[in-house]
Parts: C-alpha cells; structure tokens; sequence
C-alpha cells in the first residue's frame, strides 16, 4: 500500500525548498524541451516548404508521347530467324499528342486511387515583342482544374488563373520573360508557333515559380487558345498530369500505364529522387540535434537528482526508520523528478511555441520565393505531443537510478555514521 | 502473569567487513509491557548493533526476534517498514529531524505513513504530544530553528505520534546537557509510569540508567549482567 499523498507532499516540500537547484533542473528541461518544439516546428515547416515547392506542382504521373524509334523493325518481323542489322533508324514522323487522350482521362478518373487526370497542350514557341524574340514553351492548361488540384495559383504574383480561364487568347507569363521584354499586365505580346502562325495574346498575370529555368521560359494559356493557335482538333492533348491520392502508389500504376497504352509514364519518384533523399536527410539532422538536446537536458536532472538524494541522506534514513518503505523513499525521488519534468516540460511547450510564433512571424523575403513573407513553420501538435512525452520519459529515467539508489540505502548506516 | 513487548532467541550476528568479527553472542532478551530498560556497557560492546537489529532495521542476523508474541526474522522489507511504523517509535542520539518540514510536520509524518486516522484527527493527535511535552508553541516553526534540548523533545513527539507498543533510543541524551538531559528522561520516566509504555534506551549515562527499572549489561557482545 502506498501513500500517495504524503510521498506527494514529502517531495513538493523537498522540490520547493530546494528552490534554485528545482528552477535550474527544471530550465533545463523547458530548454531542452523549448529547443525541440522550435527546432522540429521550423525545420519541418521548411521541408515543407521545400517539398511543396517541388511536389505541389509536380504531377504523380506525367504522361506524354515520347519521340522514339520503334523498337521492331518491320524487317525484323518479316525474317524472325535470321540476322539482320539496319543502319541509321529514325523515328517516325508522327504528331506529338497521345491518342484517344480523352477516353484515357475518363479511365484515369475513374480509376479510384487517382484524384485528378488533367490534359494539357505543350509546344515550343517565340515570343514576340518589338524587335526582340525569344524561345520558349507554352502551354495549355484548365486553369481552374490546376489550382484545384496542383495550386497553380500558388505562384502567380499578379494577375488571376480565372483570368486565364475566362478570357480568350490570355496569357500568363513567366517573370523572366516579362521582365526581359518589359511586359506588364494588360499588355499584348506575339507568339510564334514552329510552324510560322503568328498570334497575339493578352498578358493577364504574371508568375514566378522561384526557378529560374522555368521562369524565363515558360508561360501558360488555356487548353483552346494553344489548340487553336497549332491548328489542332479538341481532342489534341499532348501530356496528362495526374494527381493520386497515395504517392506510394504512384510507381506501380506509372508502369501499368506505360504497358497499357504505350505511352511513356514517369512517376514523382522517379523524377525526384534526389529531392527526396535530401527531404530524408533534412528531416534526420532535425531528429539527432533534437534526441541530443533532449538528452542533455535528462543528464541535467540526472546530475541534480544525483546530489540531492547525497544531501538527504539523513532525511532518507529518518524517514525509513519510521516506517517508510524503500519503495516509498523511491517514489518520493521518482515523483520529485517527474514533477519537475511535467513544470519544466509544459514551460518548455510554452517556449517552444512563443518561439516558433516568433519565427513565423519574421518577415522572410526572396526573389526566388514570391508568395513567401514569413519563415515557414509547421505548427503540428503532434510535435508538442512528443515533445511532452519525452520530457516525462526523460525525467522519469533520470530520477529512476537515483531514485533507487535511495531505496537501496540502509538507515543504520547512516544512522551510526554520524 | 505480565505481557512480553519484545522477545529474542539466540540473537548472532557477524561483522566481515574489514575481518570476521563475532558482534553478538546468543543474545536472549524480553522487554515486557510497561518496563523501562536500558542498556549499558563500553563502546564497541554491541549495545546499538543490538538495538539496530531489534528495531528492525538490520535484518541480517541469526536467531529469532519477536515484537508482540510475533515473529519478525524473515519477513520482507515492507512489513518490517510497517512494523516500524506502528509499533516502535525512535529516538536517537543526533534528534534526526526533516529539517525543511515544520516542527508539527516533522511529528505527524509517520502517522500520515499510517494513514488510520483522518488529517485532521491527526493534526490534533499531534498538537497533543507536543502540549504534553511543553513545546506546543512551537508547532509551526521549521525543525532547524529550534534548540537541541527542544528537537529532541519533537523527536520523542514523533516516536509517540502512532501509540507505539514500545520506544527504543540510541543515546538519547548523549548530545545533550545535563539540564536537557534529565527533563527527557523525566519525561521518559512519566511515559512509563503514567502510560505504561515500555521503553529500551542505549546509553553511556550511569545516572541515567540508574533511574530505569532495569539495566542490561552487555559486554563483548554478551549480556553479562540483567538486573532488575
């Protein structure tokens, strides 16, 4: 049987006597604790912020018609047994859309592991402008579908994406190219298609996605104004971008598509590799630097714990002779250290968050990321969830070796060592 | 026919630490209720190892220790607290307070241990052994702002706190003046005769023996002298 009520009011007198050595062990928990929250809520918030400016506009699966040889030559089929070799194979001259594009829309949305299947119309084109001309690639798009499902809007720094849907021959351009042809809102600038049509479009926005390769090159109209402009049917698609619920499954029906329909699939997986490895590496350094902080903080309590129960032991022996258990003067330890684990931690939540609230709130400007004021913060309560967690965790370890030293102590020693 | 408190069987014990060493030499002993006893000889003779072990704080001996007609050798560290707690009450040479809690704090804590009675009762039990003791004004005072005449006095307030069935002391008046030294054995002296409480006092002290009922000789781990 133990006595709660006591042990607990044994250890408060014990914690508010010792005021400093309680107040210095328990800061460093709210620092330990207080760093976790800051540290973890900043640095995922910039991961996320890396990762979406990759991800968000990035399709699971991009789907599109790749210009390539056959792989079977009609020679080939006709002599199966024999050894042939053909010199200087070319591909086909074909169009560059996929066919029956819409009746593979219509599959893909009604596939249930797919959220969105979007068409768009991509061509090489010259930009026109007074004496000036530049390369670049345009692109037809549903712009209501796109911010819906790949918030293009996102990047747009001035203008509208219904706009861009609403009115005819609109354009949106790149900032690069706007700013190297002067171009603002409200003015016209001519396109050229690889086949010598010439349009003039309305500039109705600009965008700047914060790379410049994409910038500087290109702009972005709606799905009819391009078709229009290559003299193509409605049906002319030439890339489909889909959008899955679950990433993970985005490998295995990128592969399915390809032998399907003949076409070439790549998956976010594929096309970031890289991106990604360095998401995973990001998020480690996080976790080590905030397991060590944490750590430091639990040897803080470990240490103080440690030389409280030497300056007790008088205190321990009294209280074992009149009748307390070894168990008890354990518990008057342990609680003692989980208390200063639970005022130190929830401090800690509160550092941690004024903190974070802090940074979220310092205005944090760059050219290459045009919708960004501030430093992006993830305020995840699950953070706080585990940072409290580990401080009971933490304490609870640091006050148990000590604590059971002191159950371990004997009375008569200490009674007769005087 | 008069009840037996405290009671023991051939009690050995060993010291190896730093040579084998004979502590305790089939001690056989009885307290019975209402007596007051103390225990003499020279230092290095046994007299508190001997005290340790019945208290029950020193479990390792050999031979057979009863408190009330009950056995206690072999009982785990638990009960023991337990036994403690209920039926002996301490003093000792050095008061040994909790110097941080309050002085009627400092009584109260091993009835608070045995939680029999609500807080307040309690309370109350407490202010009681401290008025019967003259130092009721000092309830609210922290333990290490008062004398050492008067600590030792909230010490035997403490080992009255649970009714205990017999009051051990290890020196009790060693660290005191002569003047502190006779008002707590008076007040041991009225314990015994008003309570009938039976009392085991080690001590140095001829004259402070020779007011107890019963002195108990020891002498190189035996008991050579039993007197009444």
């Amino acid at each position: 049987m133990t006595n709660w009520p006591v042990i607990l009011s044994i250890a408060k007198t014990h914690l508010v006597s010792k005021r400093k050595q309680t107040i210095t062990a328990g800061l460093g928990v709210t620092f330990g604790i207080g760093a976790y929250i800051t540290l973890v809520c900043f640095m995922t918030g910039l991961n996320g912020m890396l990762d979406s400016l990759i991800l968000d506009q990035t399709p699971h699966i991009h789907i599109f018609n790749e210009i390539e040889p056959s792989q079977v030559q009609p020679l080939e089929q006709k002599f199966k047994d024999a050894f042939t070799q053909i010199h200087s194979i070319r591909p086909k001259q074909r169009k560059k859309n996929i066919h029956n594009a819409f009746p593979l829309i219509q599959n893909l949305t009604n596939n249930t592991d797919v959220m969105a299947a979007l068409p768009q119309v991509s061509t090489q084109v010259f930009y026109i402008s007074g004496a000036i001309e530049l390369g670049g690639n345009l692109t037809g798009i549903l712009p209501n579908e796109e911010v819906t499902y790949f918030n293009f809007d996102k990047y747009i720094v001035s203008g509208t994406a219904e706009a861009l849907e609403n009115i005819p021959n609109s354009i949106l351009l790149g900032a690069g190219i706007a700013e190297k042809m002067s171009l603002t809102i409200g003015d016209r600038i001519q396109i050229r298609t690889a086949s010598g049509q010439v349009q003039p479009l309305k500039i109705i926005g600009i965008f700047q996605s914060g790379i410049a390769d994409i910038d500087n090159v290109f702009s972005y109209s709606n799905l009819q104004t391009v078709q229009q402009l290559l003299g193509e049917p409605q049906s002319y698609v030439t890339d489909i971008n889909v959008k899955l619920f679950d990433i993970e499954k985005a490998v295995s029906l990128s592969r399915k598509l390809e032998q399907e329909h003949n076409l070439k699939a790549i998956d976010i997986k594929t096309a970031n590799a890289q991106f990604e490895t360095g998401t995973t590496i990001r998020n480690l350094i996080t976790y080590s630097v905030s397991i060590t902080l944490l750590i430091v903080a639990g040897f803080g309590i470990y240490n103080i714990l440690n030389m409280l129960i030497y300056e007790k032991m008088n205190d321990i022996a009294i209280l074992k002779a009149t009748g307390f258990s070894g168990k008890d003067v354990q518990y008057i330890f342990m609680s003692q250290a989980i208390l200063i684990g639970v005022f130190g931690g929830v401090f800690g939540l509160l550092l941690g968050f004024l903190l974070s609230m802090g940074i979220d709130n310092t205005p944090f400007e760059t050219e290459a990321l045009p919708t960004i004021t501030t430093y992006p913060v993830n305020h995840n309560p699950v953070f706080y969830i585990i940072g409290i967690v580990f401080a009971l965790l933490a304490t609870f370890f640091a006050g148990y070796l000590p604590a059971r030293k002191a159950r371990k102590i004997d009375p008569v020693q200490i009674i007769r060592g005087q | 026919m008069i009840e037996t408190v405290l009671h023991t069987k051939n009690i050995n014990k060993y010291f190896n630490n730093p040579v084998p060493f004979h502590v305790l030499k089939d001690i056989n002993l009885s307290v019975k209720k209402g007596e007051f006893a103390s225990i003499m000889g020279k230092s290095g003779c046994g007299k508190s190892t001997l005290l340790y072990i019945l208290s029950t704080m020193d479990r390792d001996y050999e031979g057979e220790l009863y408190i009330n007609g009950d056995l206690i050798t072999g009982q785990d560290g638990d009960t023991l607290s337990r036994i403690r707690n209920e039926h002996i009450g301490f003093v000792f040479q050095f008061h040994y307070l909790l110097s941080e809690f309050t002085v009627l704090e400092n009584v109260i804590l091993p009835a608070k241990k045995l939680a029999q009675k609500t807080h307040q009762e309690i309370t109350h039990d407490g202010m009681e052994k401290l008025k019967m003791l003259n130092i009721g004004h000092l309830a609210n005072k922290k333990a290490s702002r008062v004398s050492g005449g008067e600590k030792q006095r909230i010490a035997i307030a403490r080992a009255l706190i649970n009714n205990p069935t017999l009051i051990m002391g290890d020196e009790p008046t060693g660290n005191l003046d002569s003047y502190n030294a006779d008002n707590v054995l008076d007040i041991f002296r009225q314990l015994s005769d008003e309570q009938g409480l039976s009392l085991l006092i080690v001590t140095h002290d001829t004259d402070f023996a020779a007011k107890t009922d019963r002195i108990i000789t020891m002498s190189d781990g035996e008991i050579i002298s039993s007197s009444i």
